[in-house]
Formats: structure tokens, sequence, C-alpha cells
């Protein structure tokens, strides 16, 4: 039977208030702690947490060897910065009870975030379980956008530009679609984990920045090449694998919707992998890895908002599309406007992202997930119109707000390495270190 | 015939390989070295420990000319490659008795073209 995690929440508020009012005894409207529940998301949060060095590997892999370590390090430097960013206000700005745009001060270093369940969000988890899941949420989301400035960007300007991103896109946007109050929550859109929030949100923030950073030093003169395509192969495996903590860890609970949350993420991500295989064996002769794990990511990114609400069915074409689509970003629109999205973090993030957003619309049902909506094809058209709102919001508040960020950093420190340290290249210029010897 | 044998920095290739094919040297081979020079090399900190003395990784580029390419392209080495720093690196031109092109057995000058 599939208990949905929503439903329960809403009942388990009611109750709580109605117990309040007539009864006023705490013990009786405490929520009960679920083990499996608090074990399966306790996993969940650390599969997640792998994805960020998963990424760094997958990022990494495609860059050239003099600025391997700089985005190793730019992914791992975030896990650490945005985990304490988190703990202090990051959580708080994001799920804290307030108004419909940010959420408030008052869980300011956790105080009151504690080890009860917090109804409103989990009725069966430890409130810090689900704080520490959401953090893993908060940490890989400013990472994703590294792909889109890689190689060029000083490391001092990215450490600040993460924490203010964090703070200012991310934060209020998981407020929206997730936080108590959140007005696209309010509205009902249906994310269940983070294509809006995750995928549209980095994918526009890579946008902008690649457009506004311009393109690496050497981009017209000769092709950038990846320097090693397994680890980013690697990558993508850990990142496939961690997908499941992501997708499956979002029901909250070791439940049916958690199940299905796997099944169709894990279908999805293979078909998408399959599609674009097929489509560079088609176009340009050669089935390519690098096509292939992109496919994966396009798939597994797509179907991320529409988990907990569509089918294996929907999941064939939600991966299927999200690979036809990735693939014409990435081949044709990038080389036609000429902007250096060095590793595709719009043309498979932010694309699929959107692309997902909008398939939960027409995909949803009922019969999958009691506690969510029908989309369009189950005959519920206005939810593909919430959706197709989330969208616009993400989009445009993502666009205005790293803008801003980026071009006030800019004023003050600079952002863009100078051509001399982008051609030596950032590991030295930037760490002091090389990733590989030549002779030892 | 001459063999101009030059290190140089990693980073100033492309900007040498641009000064050569604008003097018309299309015929290079490039190769990974590592070497230092009087500074015997940079400083570099691993876990906070400062470590020198190490040898620094340089590209070698070998280019085999007749005479009359010789001061060409020397000029353009020495113009993509200078950065007016220590480690720009060095050229040396070395005499090159004989030449053969494998495809085609020529010999000597018209092979080296």
């Amino acid at each position: 039977m599939k208990v949905s995690v929503r439903k329960l929440i809403c009942c388990a508020v009611f109750l709580c208030l109605a117990a309040n009012l007539c009864l006023a005894e705490e013990s009786s409207v405490i929520p009960k702690i679920d083990g499996a529940d608090t074990a399966w998301v306790l996993i969940s949060a650390a599969l997640v947490m792998l994805m960020t060095p998963g990424l760094a590997f997958f990022y990494g892999g495609l860059v050239r060897r003099k600025n391997y370590l700089n985005i190793l390090m730019q992914c791992f430097i975030a896990l650490a910065a945005l985990s304490i960013q988190w703990v202090l206000f990051g959580y708080s700005l994001a799920f804290a009870p307030s108004n419909g745009f940010w959420g408030g001060l008052q869980w300011f270093g956790l105080r009151g975030v504690g080890l009860e369940p917090y109804a409103a969000y989990s009725a069966t988890i430890p409130h810090q379980a689900f704080m520490i899941f959401q953090a893993m949420f908060a940490i890989i989301t400013p990472a994703l956008i590294i792909g889109a400035f890689a190689e060029r960007m000083k490391f001092s300007a990215y450490l600040i530009f993460t924490l203010l991103w964090a703070t200012f896109v991310y934060d209020p946007i998981a407020h929206w679609v997730w936080g108590s109050g959140g007005w696209l929550k309010n509205m009902g859109v249906m994310d269940f984990a983070g294509g809006t929030v995750v995928h549209i949100n980095a994918g526009i923030a890579a946008l902008v920045t690649a457009l506004v950073i311009g393109k690496r030093s050497c981009y017209d003169k000769y092709s950038i090449a990846p320097h090693n395509l397994p680890f980013s192969v690697l990558g993508a495996a850990l990142l496939w694998f961690g997908w499941f903590g992501f997708n499956a860890g979002s029901a909250l609970a070791a439940n049916g919707i958690a199940v299905n949350a796997f099944v169709v993420t894990n279908t999805a991500g293979a078909a998408a992998a399959l599609t674009w295989a097929l489509i560079d064996w088609k176009l340009t002769g050669n089935p390519t890895m690098l096509g292939t794990i992109s496919g994966a990511i396009a798939g597994l990114a797509a179907i991320t908002p529409a988990a907990g609400f569509v089918g294996v069915g929907a999941a064939l074409i939600i991966g299927i599309a999200a690979s036809i689509f990735c693939y014409i970003a990435v081949s044709f629109v990038k080389r036609k406007f000429h902007y250096d999205d060095s590793l595709d973090a719009f043309g498979v993030h932010g694309i699929s992202g959107i692309w997902g957003t909008i398939a939960t619309g027409l995909f949803a049902t009922k019969l999958i997930n009691p506690a969510g909506a029908d989309g369009l094809f189950a005959g519920n058209s206005k939810q593909l119109f919430v959706q197709l709102i989330a969208v616009a919001a993400t989009v445009i508040y993502a666009f205005i707000g790293t803008f801003i960020i980026y071009k006030l950093i800019d004023v003050v420190i600079g952002v863009r390495a100078t051509e001399e340290q982008e051609a030596i290249g950032l590991d030295l210029t930037e760490h002091n270190e090389r990733a590989y010897t030549m002779l030892e | 015939m001459k063999l101009i044998i030059a290190i140089i920095q990693p980073h100033r290739l492309e900007q040498v390989k641009e000064e050569l094919y604008k003097e018309e040297v299309n015929l290079i081979t490039v190769s990974e070295v590592l070497g230092h020079g009087r500074q015997k090399g940079v400083t570099e900190v691993y876990r906070g420990v400062r470590e020198t003395g190490n040898l620094l990784r340089k590209v070698r580029l070998e280019i085999a000319v007749n005479e009359n390419f010789v001061e060409r392209t020397i000029k353009a080495i020495t113009k993509g490659a200078k950065t007016g720093q220590t480690g720009d690196g060095k050229i040396f031109v070395v005499d090159l008795p004989e030449c053969v092109r494998i495809r085609t057995d020529e010999r000597g000058s018209e092979a080296i073209g």
C-alpha cells in the first residue's frame, strides 16, 4: 500500500492542532519517530553527500589537467563552507516558517531544530535528519554551477560567489517550493526532489555566469579536450548512485513512494543514457562515452521533480526526451549562440530541469501518489499551469539574483583570473599544487 | 640544414605556434619534458610543507629547417615565448647532416619542407 508522506504530514498537522485545542496533552501530540524512515533518510543524506565529490570527478575529468585540482577543490570547499552556512543560518532561511519569500531566522544555529519530528516537513523522522538531508541538496546545487565558469574564475571570488548565491538565491527558492508558507508550495507546485530548486536554479545561474565571465581565452583558437574521461565516468557513476538518495530519499520515509522514486529514477537515467548514445551514433558515427554519461545525468535530472508522482512509462518518456532536448541545447544552441558553458551545466541541468518540471505537470497521477495531484494527461490542466509558473519564477529569480551577485563581486574583488593565470592553469596559480607529476 | 631545439614555458606553446605559422614554419614536433635552469625550480606546497628544487614542466620543440629559415624560426620562437621572466627557456641550433622523408625516400633539403 502506498502511504503518502504529505497526506500523513497534513493529517499530523491537523491532528496536532486538534489535540492541542481539545486535550492539551503533550504526550499524545508528539509524532512518533519511525526507525526505518529515519535510517533511510540518514543513508540518503550520505548518498547525496557523495554526489558532490562525484560531481567533482565528473567535472574534473572534463577540464584540462592544469585545472583539475581547482575543480576538485571548488567542489570540496563547497562541501565544507556550505555545511557551515547551512547549520548557522541557511537551513533557517530556507525552512523556518515565515513569509512566502524567505524563511525566518528563528532557527539560527539550529536553535529549536531538535531530535523530535517537525510535523510540517516529516512526522516520522527527527527534525535534524530532515535538516541534514536538505543540507546535502544545498551543497550540491551551487557546486553544479561550477561547470559553467570552469578553468577561469579566481578561487577567492568563487568562494564568495558560492556563499552569497546559496544564501540569496538557493535558500529563498528552496523556501518558495518546499518551505512552510512558501508561495509556490501554497500554490500547489509539485517538485519532488528539486527540478526547480536544484536543476533549473543551478542551470540558469550557470548560463548567467557563462555569459558574464566570458569565454576561456583559447576557446576560439582550438578545441579544449577533456583531460581524463575515465574520471568523468567514475563521477557520473557516483552521481547516478547518489541520485537514489536524492530522489528516493525525498519521500522522507521508507515506503512505496520511495520505491517508486527509486525505480523511475533508474529508468529515466537509463533511457536517457541510451538515447544520447544512439543520437551520437546516428549523427556523428560513434556512440561516445562522454555523450552516454551526459545523457544519464540529463535523464536523472529530468526525473528529479517527477520521481514521486509518475510511473515507469512516464519515466521512459521523460528520460528519452531529456536527452533529445539537452543534445539540442549542447550541440546546436550553444554553438549557435557561441557562449562558453564549459561543461554544459546549463545545457544539461537547466534544460532537463525545465523539461522535468513541466513533465511533472503532464504525467503526474494520483494513482502513484494520492498526496500529489493529477497532471494534464490525467485531466488536470491547472497543474501544468502551476508548474509553468514555478519554472518561470525560478528562471527569472535565478537569472536576476545570479547576475547581481556576480556583478557585485566583480566590482569589489574581480571574478576572472588573469590571462596568464589561465594559461598557466589554476592548479598552480590558485593552489600551488599540481594533479599529476611526470617522473616520480 | 639545422635542427632547432627550443625549451619553452608550457603555457607559451600556443603563442609560439601562432608565431611559427606566421613565418610559415609548419613542421614541428612537441614533447613534454622536465628541467630547470639556474634557479633550480620554484617552491611548491604540499599539505603545508614547502618543497623546493623540483624539476619544472617545460615544452620541448624540435624543428628541422633549411638555412634560410633559421633566423625566422628563432625570431618566431622568441617572440612567442618571451615573458621577460626567468624560466622563459632556451633555443639550441644544431647542425643537421641528413634528413629522410620516409614516405617518398626524398633526402636533404627537399625532405625537410
